[in-house]
């Protein structure tokens, strides 16, 4: 957003190897959540070994699950789930919470006070609980899952996105823009907005994360995804039992999170500090 | 300047409490939302017309939510908890003896995370860019960035399958010696410190690296001391605050770590009670848990802000 003519026009980011790696990663899961019904080796719901926990072999690349399904269709429908509630969940979060976060800056006052108190006594429930008060009160659904994610991660967003706004609605152009007559609208997507549009990014993706976790232990726990959808967590949930044997069902599925979440985390470690610190 | 800090704690105290009242509200209309009739559902079969009226009035089902929430309120400050759906016990009563269970195992996590994560995190910001820093970094990250049950089901996998060290997944109850009681133990305590420590050691790195760039350190340096005596005495004593403050957040992570961890171990603790209590939809049994594990939550971030106020010089 460098349009002043004065400064010379580069916008050349450079990314750390390690940074490509990670996105790499991303994109690689994200292609397979798109695919995934096309690429699957075997039907999901199909039992085709004999032999439950079953271990890698050239038929079956990732092992059997607890009642002789292919494990690598598993984990390929799970990406589904997996990467589409949490992005469902995290887009709903973050958009409504940066959305009430730069109102606040911009209205202020008692609204301001009022939004701030509620939604910091909400974010000091810590998230697992209220995820298991969400699920014993009206069950989990997917859609239920989606909204539970989004309002237990928007005091997060709204915080963040508020303190961000604050420092910009101190800046001359504000007051030139308020002293013009515009309306909060205006101000909050036309001038506050673009100026913190980088840390946004870079705050969701964070919160991709925790949003990734999160379900994925809800669903360990049974109480994420129900049957006969899985996501990944679900999937470490159905073969616990496996894990005496050291089975690959156990295993994979965790390996597929930490894989994703950890990208994630190293992409917007090296993120260049002109996206991740614009507004300071 | 000492009834000055005097009334940011009180202020602090009072905004926590406040807070605790949303949070309650939050937890009791959550639950309270419930499709469906509670009476019905707890009648079942014997759900007459006339049982199902009479069981309204007796929980006071038929009263305007706001009223019951303050009825609830009030119960659970002179500790009443309720009566539990399932199986017609005060939840005080099952409860009790959980809760000992749970305290004891998140007060060995602290005994162990505390020094092991201090002593990782001051020395990684003292030798802050070396390999040592960077190997101590990338594991922090590594292990905040993984959900709690795969820690735990890694440590089952090293330690029971690969190693045959310790039982899997079971909670023996027959404990006879001291020797049984440590193999218990043992893996809910690894996983919960390795959960914990990594947030503590980032947090510990993070303050201490802080008071490391402040200019009276740089002198240090500058007159001659070396990087360990700079550290040590010119830094540390000013990041007592912020370590403290530290610690108390870090160990709020226990609180989501507890659940999994109680689950999955099958260890008798208050986590393991109240997500049992999920599916069987015991309603005063979650929101007794649910607000127990609140204010386990809240009393650490205020602890943790009341230090950061008492640690400040500039405020005392």
């Amino acid at each position: 957003m460098t349009t002043s003519t004065t400064l010379p026009r580069r916008v050349s980011y450079r990314f750390s190897w390690v940074g490509m790696i990670g996105f790499a990663i991303i994109l690689f899961w994200a292609v397979i959540a798109l695919l995934a019904p096309h690429i699957t080796p075997y039907p999901v719901g199909e039992i085709i070994d004999e032999d439950y926990f079953g271990p890698i072999s050239s038929k079956l690349l990732l092992g059997s699950d607890y009642l002789g399904r292919d494990m690598l269709s598993r984990i390929i429908m799970g990406a589904r789930y997996t990467v589409g509630i949490s992005l469902a969940a995290v887009c709903l979060a973050c958009f409504s919470g940066a959305a009430l976060g730069m109102a606040a800056a911009v209205i202020g006052g008692w609204f301001d006070t009022l939004l701030s108190r509620l939604l910091d006594a909400l974010n000091s429930i810590p998230s697992k609980l209220s995820g298991l008060v969400v699920a014993a009160a009206v069950g989990s659904s997917l859609p239920v899952l989606i909204l539970m994610l989004a309002v237990i991660y928007t005091p997060g967003a709204y915080r963040f996105a508020r303190s961000l706004a604050v420092n910009v609605n101190t800046m001359d152009y504000i007051t030139v823009a308020r002293t013009r007559g515009e309306g909060i609208p205006y101000v909050v997507f036309s001038e506050i907005l673009p100026n913190i549009t980088g840390p946004l990014l870079a705050d969701f993706g964070i919160r991709f994360v925790f949003v990734v976790l999160l379900l994925s232990g809800l669903s360990f726990l049974g109480l994420g995804v129900q049957p006969p959808y899985a996501d990944w967590g679900a999937l470490v949930h159905e073969n616990i039992g496996g894990l005496p044997f050291g089975a690959p069902a156990v295993i994979v599925p965790s390996l597929a999170i930490a894989s994703l979440t950890i990208s994630v985390n190293l992409l917007i470690d090296n993120l260049p500090k002109k996206i991740r610190d614009r507004s300071t | 300047m000492r009834t000055y800090v005097l009334g940011l704690i009180t202020n602090r105290l009072g905004s926590s409490a406040l807070t605790l009242l949303i949070v309650s509200f939050a937890v009791f209309f959550a639950t309270a939302m419930l499709p469906g009739d509670t009476a019905t559902i707890l009648l079942g079969q014997a759900a007459t017309p006339e049982a199902v009226a009479g069981l309204r009035a007796a929980m006071h089902l038929d009263e305007p939510a706001l009223l019951r929430f303050g009825r609830w309120l009030i119960g659970l400050l002179q500790g009443d908890l309720g009566i539990s759906y399932v199986n017609n016990v005060p939840v005080a009563e099952l409860i009790g003896a959980r809760f000992v269970n749970t305290m004891r195992l998140a007060g060995i996590v602290t005994l162990f995370a505390v020094p092991l994560s201090l002593t990782l995190g001051i020395t990684a910001a003292m030798f802050r860019g070396s390999v040592y820093d960077r190997i101590v970094t990338i594991l922090t990250i590594g292990i905040i960035s993984v959900p709690e049950f795969m820690i735990a089901t890694s440590a089952v996998l090293l330690f029971s399958v690969y190693l045959k060290w310790l039982p899997a997944l079971s909670f023996a109850s027959d404990v006879t010696s001291f020797w049984q009681v440590l193999r218990i133990y043992a893996m809910p305590v690894v996983t919960l410190t390795f959960v914990v420590s990594a947030q503590m050691i980032r947090m510990t790195r993070a303050a201490v690296i802080d008071t490391i760039n402040t200019p009276y350190v740089e002198a240090a340096i500058l007159k001659g001391a070396s990087r360990r005596r700079a550290v040590l005495l010119h830094a540390l004593p000013n990041a007592v605050g912020p370590i403290a403050n530290a610690i108390a957040l870090a160990l709020s992570y226990l609180v989501g770590g507890v659940i999994i961890v109680e689950t999955i171990f099958n260890y008798p603790g208050v986590a393991k009670l109240m997500v049992d209590g999920v599916s069987t939809r015991d309603l005063p049994l979650i929101q007794s848990c649910a607000i127990i594990f609140c204010v386990g939550y809240l009393a650490l971030i205020t602890f943790a802000d009341i230090v950061a106020i008492l640690a400040n010089p500039r405020v005392r």
